[in-house]
């Protein structure tokens, strides 16, 4: 079965305070397809003046906002999971169109994923307790948490809906009042929602500003009219944010990459069964989603005695991925989400073969036929070398995995922590020691043990090091929209006696 | 001798860009996205200190990298191109369509020496 490019509408706009209103200064760009390069829409370019615009609608409303009891909150968040759940087609095919993932992925992952975590947060919200200490027989503590007020989210592009879907529940769910700007390259399902979902909330409690980073993104982190900024993306803008926010003494959230290691000790081939059938493909998993994900598993660590006959493995499992249209359900592996991706990875492939990489398979751009001869296609692929190499070491972006050999535990997770990163890591093994042992020792905010790119609502996300910091995915991320007010309250008729 | 150059290409494109927004500074970006990139970024936008290492000047814009970072970089030498394409990072090329990216090649024998890289 196969699918086909939606239709659009010829042009797009804003979501500011409940409706859709065009950009101020009437600027437009083109927003195009990975799957064949052809146009999708015009989306807005908007201007520090539209942000402020949002900015504006966001502060009106979040008094009220912030005042809605949680019952109300939780039932809205609902709404919204149940009108995606119910459009969850037209989403994927939009979604696949926008970013060029297989709709395989959009129709089995990225949309039923989106939709619950819509109502998770509003469980969490609905069932959370406060807390009260009796700090003396006479004297009270409460802790009341109140929203932060409005938040500032800037998104990327290889999860449109999903990633828009791990941070706006838990700032609204919160009380807060929300300005997001999607990743330029995929704002078409943003939209789609807004389009959807337009008067399911207040006006102004959600607001949605296209645009570009330095036009519309930068007035936004920095903008002292937000009480908090949200970033997933790369690490100088993840820095820059910082400073900006420093500059308002806002509190911020960063989800900034990696370059997760996935290690596979030699018991996994103590029995050709089910378990290692599951192994080969948890290697295999680094071109999920054209290897466009923050944990993609871009580094394989195999134990030495099993390397060459697991890699025969993985090597066979890799060039069986079919890579074709992607709004055929049969594909598995689409295309990058823009040309410039598309670039950056084969100058990828140059720098890993002159330091010395083999080539295991792929290595190329994948030419594919008709209309589809214009996307942006890369051939899963494998390189064989050491971790001082910079394909070890950068995040690729791509379906590229990086193999090297390990002797014992020790050099596994001595690899496995040489790199600027932590947000994710596999460990593979049937060693009860090892499963609990080596995922301690590596230093990652994310440790998948006998399973790889599992990202339930409830199992907090979130990085070490130059990976970021903050954790979604959790309840615990409504702290992160939330200040503490406490209550100490004296039950005490006697006065001090200090005047 | 060069650890960083910028191809005829770019270099235009980074003219047109000084005229609109003055002087600027590269940084390359590292992580996920829009990262594996360089940056161009107004001069005194982001706050640079010792743990930024000055690769080289390219048309009067100086070329940064996180020590961390160059740190896995520094056998290597780098040619800042541009490309067709979007980017969701403060890159000021993006609305011109735009994006730097970099090739990279084994830095020479003669080069490491030069460098004095281990």
């Amino acid at each position: 079965m196969s699918y086909s490019k939606p239709k659009f509408k010829e042009k797009y706009s804003n979501f500011i305070n409940g409706k859709f209103i065009a950009p101020i200064g009437g600027q437009y760009f083109d927003n195009t397809s990975p799957v064949d390069n052809s146009l999708i829409a015009k989306y807005p370019r908007s201007q520090k003046e539209d942000v402020e615009l949002a900015l504006d609608a966001a502060n009106a409303a979040k008094e009220a906002w912030g005042n809605t009891s949680v019952t109300e909150r939780a039932a809205l968040l609902n709404k919204v999971a149940d009108i995606i759940e119910a459009n969850l087609e037209e989403f994927a095919i939009v979604e696949t169109c926008d970013n060029g993932k297989p709709i395989r992925e959009t129709l089995n992952a990225d949309i039923p994923l989106a939709v619950d975590h819509w109502r998770y947060f509003a469980a969490c919200i609905r069932s959370e307790e406060g807390s009260a200490s009796e700090l003396d027989q006479n004297t009270l503590s409460i802790n009341i948490k109140e929203p932060l007020g409005v938040v500032g989210q800037i998104i990327p592009w290889n999860f449109p809906l999903l990633m828009l879907s791990w941070k706006v529940p838990p700032a609204l769910a919160t009380g807060n009042c929300v300005v997001l700007k999607p990743a330029e390259q995929t704002p078409s399902t943003a939209t789609l929602l807004m389009e959807k979902i337009a008067d399911v909330f207040p006006p102004g409690v959600f607001n949605i500003v296209h645009g570009f980073g330095p036009e519309a993104g930068k007035p936004l982190a920095s903008s002292s009219k937000v009480d908090k900024v949200a970033f997933t993306g790369e690490t100088t803008t993840g820095q820059l944010i910082m400073q900006y926010a420093s500059k308002n003494l806002n509190p911020v959230t960063m989800e900034l990459g990696g370059k997760s290691p996935n290690v596979f000790f030699n018991s996994v081939m103590d029995a050709d069964d089910a378990y290692l059938d599951k192994a080969v493909e948890g290697a295999v998993l680094f071109a999920f989603n054209q290897g466009e994900v923050c944990t993609c598993p871009s580094r394989l660590l195999v134990q030495e005695d099993i390397y060459d006959a697991f890699m025969e493995r993985v090597v066979a499992r890799t060039n069986a991925i079919i890579q074709a249209n992607p709004y055929d359900v049969n594909t598995m592996v689409g295309a990058q989400a823009s040309n410039d991706q598309y670039e950056k990875i084969q100058a990828y492939f140059k720098i890993g073969k002159e330091e010395g990489a083999k080539v295991l398979t792929g290595g190329e751009i994948k030419r594919l036929t008709g209309n589809l001869a214009n996307g942006f296609y890369i051939k899963p692929t494998i390189l064989e070398g050491h971790n001082k190499m910079r394909v070890f070491q950068e995040e690729i972006f791509g379906p590229v995995l990086c193999v090297t050999k390990f002797k014992d535990e020790a050099e596994a997770i001595a690899i496995a922590n040489d790199t600027l990163y932590g947000l994710g890591a596999g460990v593979w093994t049937r060693d009860a020691h090892q499963l609990y042992q080596i995922p301690r020792a590596i230093k990652a905010g994310r440790v998948w043990v006998n399973c790889y790119h599992a990202y339930p609502a409830h199992a907090p996300f979130g990085g070490y090091k130059k990976s970021g910091f903050g954790r979604e995915n959790h309840v615990m991320m409504l702290n992160y929209y939330r200040q503490t007010k406490n209550m100490l309250i004296s039950y005490d008729k006697n006065k001090l006696g200090f005047f | 001798m060069e650890r960083v150059v910028i191809t005829e290409v770019a270099a235009k494109v980074l003219e047109q860009l000084k005229i609109k927004h003055g002087a600027l500074i590269f940084h390359q970006s590292g992580g996920c996205c829009d990262g594996s990139a360089p940056m161009l970024l107004e001069k005194g936008d982001m706050y640079l200190d010792e743990s930024d290492i000055l690769l080289g000047t390219l048309n009067e814009v100086n070329f940064y990298m996180n020590k961390d970072q160059f740190d896995y970089w520094k056998h290597t030498h780098l040619t800042v191109d541009v490309t067709e394409g979007r980017g969701a990072s403060f890159s000021l090329e993006i609305p011109l369509g735009l994006r730097f990216l970099i090739h990279s090649r084994l830095l020479t024998e003669e080069e490491n020496q030069f460098f004095k890289v281990d």
